[in-house]
This record gives structure tokens, sequence and C-alpha cells, in this order.
């Protein structure tokens, strides 16, 4: 489990988080969302030691983030942020191996290159896996960085806007890849969406951040609600049942 | 494993032509040296390859490993292809803790002069670095064209102090880089540059994931700072050797990685042999074509250097397109 505790984080004289307290359950598919700026990814980045806080406690396993030794907190929560600049001239395989690092360092083991294999395949990428990185489209590139946490083999995955640069199809893929994951392997997943109907069809629960809190926190079911959601982007919204999920008009 | 096999090939391939260089680099002087004069014990011929002609085939192998090696390191910690010795200050930097040693102790042996020159690329290399992850504008030309000022501006701070204590003449020898004075006795520190060269290659996998960025080296458990500390004195270690025996040899970490890279991709586990080898051949070349050139006299070899690198560069780029 991840547990959040008075979490709080100021650049310069912004606050970004303030004072957020949640739990994120395990085996889950937790979505974050809320307008631009609302601190979505600043919480990811926390959660994940990639930024300092300045109050507050991230514990995963009951354990404080800060106590882990780096790689061993590597082997239990990986993150994927929403800019990828990686300019090496990689292969997807190169690539998808380098998610062993925390496990083997320098050598891979046959059970890392199986690994490396099933995340290859999971995000459907055995055509490409010997191109450079530099020669893929946007979407083909953002599931290599996928199929590398993939391989990460973390219980915890967080990934903030996974969904950039991917058209419908691969958009939908991931999401179906992401269920998988959290179904038949028990992982738990943290995602920062923009697409409210993906987090709607896809995520268990949804946490709405509105200028740097918590604002909701609640089964994607009760979230799905036209007041609260109008409450939390701003724009009326009408909800649509369709086929036991609910769907969001914001095209009004 | 037929990867595997034909990796194992070019590598031997490779070797192969850096031996018929280095065996050529041997033979080539004012001096004619002949494989059967070698070989009947000739002492005249043997006292000229064992006190000139090896130092300076040796300096020029570890030379050009060393300086390419450094300049994907480099490259590597600022995430930049236009990072080099050349373009961050370094060379200037070290150029400057010569100048500091010989004002300050100039009686003092070549350990201290080394010890000067490498304290002085160390913490420039730190200020380039820190000012690098200052930008906040990373533009790939931009960081490079930060490095060449930064340069200029060590490098008028030496020019001063040289001009009020008239030893611009010798401060400039030092900028033109020369393998004619390399002679035994003269040249072992060098040798320093080894153990950083191969450290670098024990880094390897390492170095990669430094060049994938912070957030990504921390997302895999990687020690950034460590890492990063190791990275800077490798680089400077190597650095400061080389300027100390030979001089100033500009571009060669930035051609020789730009050109692997290019050819074999960036996964430094795979290419960093490529690197140090295609180095080491490139500065024998570099070198023989001076001491041919202008037959009985020598072309410094920084002149080639930056002629020769341009062309293949240039012919490199055009070619990929």
């Amino acid at each position: 489990m991840i547990e959040v505790k008075e979490l709080s984080k100021q650049f310069g004289k912004k606050v970004v988080l303030d004072g957020i307290d949640v739990q994120f359950p395990k085996g889950k598919i937790t979505s974050l969302i809320g307008s631009n700026g609302a601190g979505k990814s600043t919480l990811l980045s926390v959660i994940s030691r990639l930024l300092a806080q300045d109050k507050g406690v991230v514990r995963v396993d009951e354990k404080d983030i800060h106590a882990y030794k780096n790689n061993v907190l590597s082997q239990r929560l990986s993150i994927l942020k929403q800019s990828n600049h990686v300019r090496l001239k990689l292969t997807v395989r190169e690539l998808v191996s380098f998610g062993r690092f925390p496990y083997s360092q320098d050598n891979l083991t046959a059970h890392d290159r199986q690994k490396v294999d099933t995340a290859i395949r999971f995000l459907d990428l055995q055509d490409i896996e010997n191109t450079y990185i530099d020669e893929l489209s946007g979407g083909q590139k953002q599931r290599a960085y996928m199929a590398m946490v993939v391989a990460q083999d973390t219980d915890y995955l967080l990934l903030d806007e996974p969904l950039n640069n991917l058209d419908m199809k691969h958009s939908v893929q991931i999401m179906k890849t992401l269920r998988r994951l959290a179904n038949e392997l028990g992982k738990t997943i943290i995602i920062v969406l923009h697409d409210i109907n993906f987090a709607s069809h896809y995520s268990d629960y949804i946490l709405a951040l509105k200028d740097g809190k918590v604002r909701y926190y609640d089964t994607t079911e009760r979230i799905m609600n036209e007041r609260v959601l109008e409450d939390i982007f701003g724009i009326p919204i009408s909800i649509i049942e369709f086929n036991d999920k609910k769907i969001c008009n914001y095209f009004n | 494993m037929s990867l595997f096999v034909e990796i194992i090939l070019k590598i031997i391939i490779f070797i192969l032509v850096l031996g018929v260089c280095a065996a050529a680099s041997l033979f080539i002087g004012v001096a004619d040296i002949t494989l059967s004069d070698l070989l009947s014990g000739h002492p005249e011929a043997w006292s000229l390859v064992s006190i000139s002609r090896i130092p300076r085939t040796m300096a020029l192998l570890l030379a050009g490993a060393g300086m390419s090696i450094s300049g994907v390191v480099m490259q590597q910690m600022t995430q930049n292809k236009f990072v080099a010795p050349t373009t961050a200050g370094t060379l200037e930097a070290a150029k400057m803790g010569l100048l500091a040693f010989m004002i300050l102790l100039p009686s003092a042996g070549t350990l201290w002069k080394m010890l000067f020159a490498f304290a002085f690329t160390f913490g420039a290399s730190i200020v380039f670095l820190t000012i690098v992850r200052k930008i906040r504008f990373r533009n790939v030309i931009f960081v490079p064209l930060v490095g060449l000022i930064f340069g200029g501006i060590i490098g008028s701070i030496s020019t001063f102090f040289a001009v009020k204590l008239n030893i611009v003449q010798d401060t400039n020898a030092w900028m033109m880089g020369d393998f004619s004075g390399v002679l035994q006795g003269r040249y072992e520190l060098i040798y320093l540059s080894l153990p950083a060269t191969l450290l670098t290659y024990f880094y390897a996998n390492k170095f990669t994931v430094i060049g994938m960025g912070e957030d990504f080296s921390k997302n895999l458990g990687l020690n950034y700072p460590a890492i990063m500390n190791i990275g800077l004195f490798c680089v400077s270690l190597t650095v400061s050797a080389v300027v100390i025996t030979a001089g100033v040899i500009p571009f060669l970490g930035l051609i020789v990685p730009n050109v692997v890279s290019l050819l074999f991709g960036d996964n430094l586990k795979k290419t960093l042999p490529y690197v140090a080898l295609c180095g080491s051949i490139f500065l024998l070349l570099c070198d023989i074509l001076g001491r041919v050139a202008v037959y009985p006299y020598e072309i410094p070899i920084g002149v080639t250097v930056s002629i020769l690198g341009a062309i293949i560069f240039l012919a490199f780029i055009l070619w990929k397109k």
C-alpha cells in the first residue's frame, strides 16, 4: 500500500501540494484527475522520490520512501514521466532491457531476458524491437517506455499521462494492458489521465485534485456524477450510461 | 549468438587496423628504421625505438582512446552530443592548472603538475555542470555555446596572468597538441588515463542510464550523484594526463563519439570498445599524416586532427542524410 500523509510542496511562493492525505489500495487502478496545475504530476513525482517534499511523509509498504535503498525501492515502485527526452540511440529491446537494471545492473540473467520478452509482447513491440527509438513515432516511443516500466516489474506503477501522443487504438490497448497488470498480476497503478472517459472505463478509484488539495477521492462509480465533475473541471458535463459504463459529454 | 560473434569479429578487425597503424607509427620518422634492423638487434635502432617511437606510439594510443571516451562520458553527463572537453572549457581549465603550477610551484615535480591540472579540470567541470543544470532553456546548441564561452573566460584569465608574468609563449605551446616531444622518461604520466578509461568501461551501463536523464536514473535506482562524480573524476584524470603529456588535442572527444554513435548506437556497454579503438586509430593516422606530409618536418597534430576530423564528420552527416 502507498500511504501519503500531510504532504506539502511549494515552488517558490506557489503552493502546489497542500496537506495531501491519501492511501492507495493495493491491486487497484487509481486515476488522478484535475485541471492543469492542480498538482497531479507533482504528487506523482514526490511519491516516486523524484522530487523532495517540504512537509509530510510517503510510505510504501509501511516504510518511508527515503528509508529505502535506491535500488530496493526501484524494484517495488516505478514511474514514467510525461516528457521523456531520451536522445540516446538505443534499440527498443535495449531500452526495455534497462528496465531490469534495478535487479541485475550489468549482466542480464535468463530470468531478466524472459521479463524483457514478456514486456515487449505485452506492448506489442515485437516487430520493432530492433529499431532505434529515435526512428519511432511518438506513439511507438511511448509504448517502448511503457514496456521498460513493465519489464521493471514493480508492485507499484506510477504513470504520468501515458496516453499522450497515442492514437485511440493504442490508448485503449495501453489501458487494457494496465487493467490486466492490475487484475492478473495484482499491480497497484496510479495514473494521471486527462480524458475523464478513460478514467471512467478503466479505473477502480478516482482522486480529484484541485489547487493542490484532495477535492474528491472515491470509487469511480461515485465520482462519475455530473455535479462532482462540474465542480472538478469547472465546465458543465452531462453523463450518458452505455453498457453499464458512464460516458461524459463535455462538448457543450 | 550470431550477433555476439559478429560483434567480436568487428572488434577484431578494428584491433587489426589499430595494429597496422601502430606498426606504421613505429617505423615512420626522420631516422630510418627497418624491421630487419630490429630483428638483428641493431643497438642504435633499438634505442631509438625505445626512447622515442614506442613512447610516442603509446602516447597516441592512450590519448586517442582516452580523449574519445572522455567525450562520451561528458555527452552522457550533459545529455548533449555536442559537449566534449573542447566545448566545455575542460581543456582551458587544464591549461590554467599548468599555469598555476608554473607560477606557484615551478620547481616541484611532475606529480604536482598533474595534481594542479587535475584539480583545475575537476573544478571547472563541476562549475560547467552546475551551469548546465541551471539553464532553463536547454537547447541542444545552447549548452555547448555556453561551454565555449565558459572556456573563453577561463582562457582569458590564464592569458592575463601569462602576459603579466611574461610566459605567454610557454602557455601557447601547451595549447598546441604535439607528440614530437614525447620521449621516454617524460611521458609516463599519460598511463594514468588507462585506469580512468577502464573504470569508464566498468561503469558503461551506468553511464548509459545517466544519459537518459536524472529522473530515469532515479527511477532505475541509480545513485545519480555518485556516478556523476565518478564520471567527473575519469574525465578530469584523462584530460589532465593527456594535456600534460602532449598538449591540447581539439575535437577528438566530439568527432569520434558522434561517428561511433551514428554507426553503432549509444548502448555504451556495446560501443565503448569501438569509441576507444576508433579514437586511437584516428589519432595515429592524424599523427602519421602530420609526419609524412611535409617530411622531414612535422605538422602539429592539432591541425591534422581538425582538418581530417572535419572532413570525416561532414562526410558522415551527409552520408547518413
